[in-house]
């Protein structure tokens, strides 16, 4: 038997949590040595995704490093591991960003920072297990196990109003979650009733026949937990306040890797397990994508906070993702995949880019700033890459998504297509005013004239985001290649079994006239 | 091969952006420079291993890699060099590298920093340039696109501690990308009609098909490409950010916002000449556009009091001309009049730019006068760069407009011909306004301390220009002639045969429109000879009313200006564009999102009712709080319940 090298992924944070923990001293001797630590493992466990994507067969569109060990027999429920095109990089990214997201810590952390480093462990564990699980209930115990550290990292190292925020954040996720939950037993006993025994094995629930009714209600409950984790139009509403309150290392991670469990749900569960409802609400789902493109957009570029800015813009951002995924043809889908990515590179790195910022001066109010690029140049001409790959300048990695996530929407529904194609035109005006607000001009705070420029540590943060950025861009490709199979087949097994979608795929465009009659033509 | 083209110059923004700071300007300006020219010396290898090919296969292709793919859609990082990119490559880097050698001089006041900063981006721009024109497909048009944009919003705002010149960057990307995302929607629609985004694939699918009568998809294809180029060509209605752009060292506006960035729009309706030449309602509309805006344009050039701004207002107009061509099907006209553009505006630029670097930062004309005695030079090759624009006989312009004017009228559209002509006139007018405002007559009394009162950020040491005005430095100077050179010889590339000529510019591009439709118009000398006579009267009159009013009756001017001051104010205040942009969109957009979206519906409304329904549960969880009595008892009977309940549901069942 191999190396059980997914289970390494959650087991190994939780061992270097407990290394963490045993380490003694009080917090002026423990602290260097648990920061130490807790990044040696993260960069151990980043190194592990690296070795699973070079091992990984990217012409395969099934599982791979599967794992599977009966749990709790008597109702079917498994430890049932697996990856495949969808979920790799996704880990890889969470590999990526949480040694960056500790770094950014090092010094703005100096309390408990014992337990900050076990929860941030614990995290990055829970949040591995999320993307690997397929057993729904191994999923759901990970899912909300996800929400502890992540309550405790915004109530305890947060800014002012933490507990409003981190209490508001996990009320507002569990009690959609709950709903899945339901939906989730619900299927357990579906399959029961129709072969004879429970079970909660994601490969077997694909396959099973889902009632159309059972399937409205179910992909509804799905979707609400989803939805309010992405966060969709109008469930957004946790998500500024979190992320204003949030240590950078929390917002880095949430916007980085946590939203993208919603997408992720949507494309690994919700779509998939009840595909006749799914094409029934797609449309609908799509337009609260779109509503939530433009008014994210537009919120976003009111803000007198950075942070919050950036927090909307994930809004806007995040609603190009579903809408790839509610156009469920292969390049929407793999476009939001691939956006699921980019979003967690530029969002993340504008957050740690914020970070730093907000480390400096204490405040994140952008009336604050002005003039910095006479001040602090490499951290301006940071600011300015991350700022270009946010707006999906091509040649930097978020064009990529959002062109493919364009063209499967177009090639779905062309309204869709032009209406989120406003959110190029103002994720430039938001991103470039606040920009124009934060760095150019002249000084004109005392504060800012002495601020230091990027200093060894926040290099190593930000140089790797920036060349993956760039790699994103330059060379998509590499991602895309494994990614492919796994969306190819998902596509078409929905496609298969959810007639419904089909008819709207075929219903004459709204702009395109009679497009057949010219490409056919030699 | 042709890789190496834009991949010099990114090399030089790469080692300059890294280490220019350290090496110092000499060093830094060498290395910006030579990977210009070293990129004008492949290009040139490049066009000459094309031109001895035979003119049917004039075409190399560069698959540099796959760049996206996704299912049926495929966009390979792929070059392609053909007649019309190998007279915008030869272009960019020709021109280009003249440009880089004056900035040599004229940036030369900037900090070490400061100087590298400005040649990487400049690098990092005629890399996007030549990736725009090269490119083989839609995407790397795209990339180029994108960054040019990008290049231009980073040196117009070069002076970033300037509130104005931050603005007019940010106004420029922003405005371009509105064009941006109509263009990305056209390439959307061209997918999904053909099935690919590769020009070379697309054209012979589009020539098979019947020129649209109605409004069609290949209609909107184009409509909606033809929005990106408005975008990046300065078109109504997206014209605005260029007059602003200004902003930027004058040295750019040569490059960027004359010569090269802002003809891409024009550059690709030629490079999809099929597709547009099969939707003539499209052409339609660019060419009464690019009609609209030369006129307007012009208009406006006639009252503005910046040296610079008189120059960017020619620009637009000129570029409206362009779009005529392009829109009337006479597209190696348009491509002609580009190239010839480039040549003489790049000269009246960069011949401006010697006149405020003289004047120590002053760009206001009416604080110039009589310079052409100071500046000899600067005033003798800005002369010819004036006569070729007005289309005097013999110099580059004169070509270029009057087969545009000859292919519009020849066309039967003799209403597009006559706004042309006006414009023409206007543009004459506006010039030779120009000219004789800023070097003829007396200097203004206050001169002598002028030069104090008025220094642009970075143009300091205001002192040595005061006392006595000269010429610049050679590198500038040389750079100058140069271009008046090209300004006279460049046109005769393509001399009509009614000259005896054979128009060889416009037989070399042919391979690059073949599957067009074009309607033939038959040659008549005589018709083009009549047209060429009333062009010149034009251009001349046009002269004529500039020494009149500029020269000999500056009075008569302001007299004019006095009996229509409801015009003058129009024109000065750019019929008041901005102001109706800025009251209908942007304040109402701006307003909406704080006032009614983020602080109505966001925090009152959605996040009111989150709220509302966790303060709704918490009232409702301290009456249930009451029933935890604390009695063990009671809990142990209400789990007794539960579980009775539960099994009587399952035995029951």
């Amino acid at each position: 038997m191999h190396f059980p090298i997914l289970t390494s992924l959650i087991v190994l944070p939780v061992a270097g949590a407990i290394l963490v923990l045993f380490v003694r001293g009080d917090e002026e001797q423990s602290a260097p040595f648990v920061r130490k630590i807790a990044l040696t493992v993260s960069v151990l466990i980043f190194a592990e995704t690296l070795l699973l994507w070079s091992r990984f067969d990217p012409s395969s569109a099934d599982f791979q490093f599967v794992e599977r060990h009966a749990w709790i027999p008597a109702f079917g429920i498994q430890y049932f591991v697996g990856v495949d095109g969808i979920s790799l990089l996704l880990l890889v990214l969470t590999g990526f960003l949480t040694p960056l997201a500790l770094l950014s810590s090092w010094e703005s952390v100096h309390e408990k920072t014992k337990a900050f480093s076990i929860f941030m462990l614990l995290l990055e564990s829970a949040m591995m297990g999320v993307f690997i699980s397929l057993d729904l209930f191994l999923f759901y115990v990970l899912w909300d196990a996800m929400l502890v550290p992540m309550y405790f990292l915004i109530g305890i190292w947060g800014y002012d109003r933490r507990i409003y925020a981190a209490v508001k954040f996990i009320l507002y996720t569990m009690a959609a979650s709950v709903m899945m939950l339901l939906a989730i037993l619900g299927m357990a006993w579906l399959h029961l009733t129709t072969t004879g025994s429970y079970s909660f094995d994601l490969l077997r629930l694909y396959d099973l026949k889902v009632p159309p009714h059972l399937q409205f209600w179910f992909f509804l409950a799905f979707a609400l937990a989803f939805a309010v984790k992405v966060p969709l139009f109008p469930f957004h509403t946790w998500l500024p306040d979190a992320h204003v309150e949030a240590p950078t290392a929390g917002s880095v991670i949430l916007a980085g890797v946590m939203l993208k469990m919603g997408t992720y749900g949507f494309v690994r569960f919700a779509f998939p397990l009840f595909p006749e409802a799914a094409s029934f609400f797609s449309p609908a789902l799509a337009m609260l994508a779109v509503v939530g493109i433009v008014y994210g957009a537009l919120v976003a570029m009111v803000q007198p906070d950075m942070k919050k800015l950036v927090a909307y813009s994930s809004v806007s951002h995040l609603g190009f993702v579903v809408l790839g995924i509610a156009a469920m043809n292969t390049q929407g889908v793999q476009g939001a995949v691939y956006q699921m990515l980019n979003h967690g590179v530029s969002t993340g790195g504008l957050f740690l880019i914020v970070g730093m910022l907000s480390d400096r001066r204490h405040t994140r109010q952008i009336s604050e700033f002005g003039g910095l690029k006479k001040v602090t140049p490499h951290l301006v001409a940071a600011f300015l890459i991350v700022t270009l790959s946010s707006i999906g300048l091509p040649g930097l990695n978020g064009f990529v998504g959002e062109f493919l996530i364009l063209l499967g929407a177009f090639r779905w529904d062309p309204r869709m297509a032009a209406f989120a194609a406003t959110g190029v035109v103002l994720s430039a005006t938001y991103m470039l005013w606040m920009f124009q607000r934060v760095n150019y001009g002249p000084v004109t705070n005392e504060k800012n004239t002495r601020l230091a420029d990027l200093g060894r540590r926040e290099r190593a943060i930000i140089v790797p985001i920036i060349a993956l950025a760039v790699l994103m861009g330059v060379l998509p490709n590499l991602f895309l290649r494994p990614i492919e199979p796994s969306v190819a087949r998902l596509v078409n097994r929905f496609h298969q079994n959810a007639p419904a979608h089909l008819q709207v795929d075929a219903r004459p465009s709204a702009i395109g006239h009679q497009p057949s009659a010219i490409s056919h033509q030699p | 091969m042709l890789l190496l083209i834009p991949l010099l110059p990114l090399l030089g923004f790469l080692v300059n952006a890294s280490f220019g700071r350290r090496v110092g300007k000499a060093a830094a300006a060498a290395i910006a420079c030579g990977a210009m020219a070293g990129s004008f010396a492949v290009s040139l290898l490049a066009v000459w291993r094309l031109v001895v090919l035979p003119p049917a296969s004039r075409a190399i292709v560069d698959q540099v890699f796959t760049w996206i793919s996704s299912g049926d859609f495929t966009a390979g990082f792929a070059l392609r060099l053909d007649p019309l990119s190998a007279v915008m490559i030869l272009v960019v880097t020709g021109i280009g590298s003249l440009i880089h050698v004056y900035s040599t001089a004229y940036m030369h006041e900037e900090s070490d920093a400061e100087y590298a900063r400005y040649f990487s981006y400049l690098n990092l721009f005629a890399a996007f340039m030549l990736v725009l024109v090269l490119g083989a497909n839609f995407l790397v048009m795209f990339v180029g696109w994108e960054g040019v944009g990008l290049c231009s919003y980073l040196l117009i705002g070069f002076w970033y501690q300037k509130q104005s010149a931050s603005d007019a960057g940010k106004k420029a990307f922003i405005v371009n990308r509105i064009g941006d995302a109509g263009f990305l929607l056209g390439v959307l629609l061209a997918f999904k009609t053909f099935g690919t985004v590769d020009f070379q694939e697309i054209a012979p699918i589009a020539a098979a098909i019947r020129p649209e009568t109605a409004f069609g998809t290949v209609s909107l294809i184009t409509l909606l490409l033809f929005v990106g180029a408005a975008g990046k060509s300065a078109q109504i209605p997206l014209y605005i950010w260029l007059p602003d752009a200004m902003e930027g060292p004058t040295p750019v506006s040569a490059l960027i916002h004359a010569a090269t960035m802002v003809t891409a729009g024009v550059y690709m309706i030629g490079r999809n000449a099929v597709l547009f030449s099969h939707a003539p309602q499209t052409l339609a509309i660019v060419a009464a556009i690019g009609v609209a805006t030369a006129l307007m344009a012009g208009t406006i050039g006639l009252v503005q009091n910046d040296i610079k701004r008189v120059l960017a207002y020619s620009t637009v107009s000129q570029l409206g001309y362009m779009f005529l061509a392009m829109g009337v099907g006479a597209y190696s006209a348009g491509i002609f009049h580009l190239y010839t553009h480039a040549f003489f505006k790049a000269l009246l630029f960069l011949g401006s730019g010697a006149v405020i670097h003289a004047m120590g930062g002053e760009q206001d004309l009416r604080r110039m006068g009589g310079l052409k005695n100071d500046l000899p030079i600067t005033y003798r090759t800005f002369l010819v760069g004036a006569l070729a624009i007005a289309g005097v006989p013999g110099l580059a312009g004169f070509f270029s407009k009057d087969e545009i004017l000859f292919d519009t009228y020849a066309r039967g559209h003799t209403l597009l011909w006559a706004v042309g002509m006006l414009t023409s006139l206007l543009t004459a007018i506006y010039m030779f306004r120009l000219v004789f405002l800023a070097f003829h007559g007396d200097p203004p009394a206050p001169r002598a301390t002028a030069g104090a009162g008025h220094v642009a950020p970075s143009h300091a040491a205001p002192s040595h220009h005061a006392a006595h005005l000269h010429d610049a430095p050679p590198a500038m100077t040389w750079v100058l002639i140069a271009l008046a050179a090209g300004s006279v010889l460049a046109g005769y590339v393509g001399v009509p045969p009614v000259f005896a000529g054979s128009n060889w510019f416009g037989r070399f591009l042919e391979p690059s429109f073949s599957g067009a439709v074009v309607h033939e118009i038959p040659e008549s000398p005589s018709l083009e000879g009549t047209l060429m006579v009333v062009s010149t009267f034009v251009a001349m009159s046009g002269i004529g009313i500039g020494m009149y009013f500029f020269k000999n009756h500056p009075r008569a001017a302001d007299a004019v200006a006095e009996r229509f001051p409801g015009v003058r104010n129009l024109l000065l205040n750019k019929y008041y564009v901005d102001e109706m942009y800025d009251a209908s969109i942007v304040q109402p957009i701006r307003i909406v999102s704080e006032d009614v979206l983020w602080k109505a519906v966001d925090v009152r409304v959605i996040d009111g009712a989150v709220n509302g329904v966790g303060e709704t549960v918490g009232s409702l969880s301290e009456r249930l709080r009451r029933m935890q009595s604390g009695s063990v008892r009671t809990y142990a009977a209400s789990v007794f319940l539960g579980v009775v309940l539960i099994l009587g549901y399952y035995l029951w069942r």
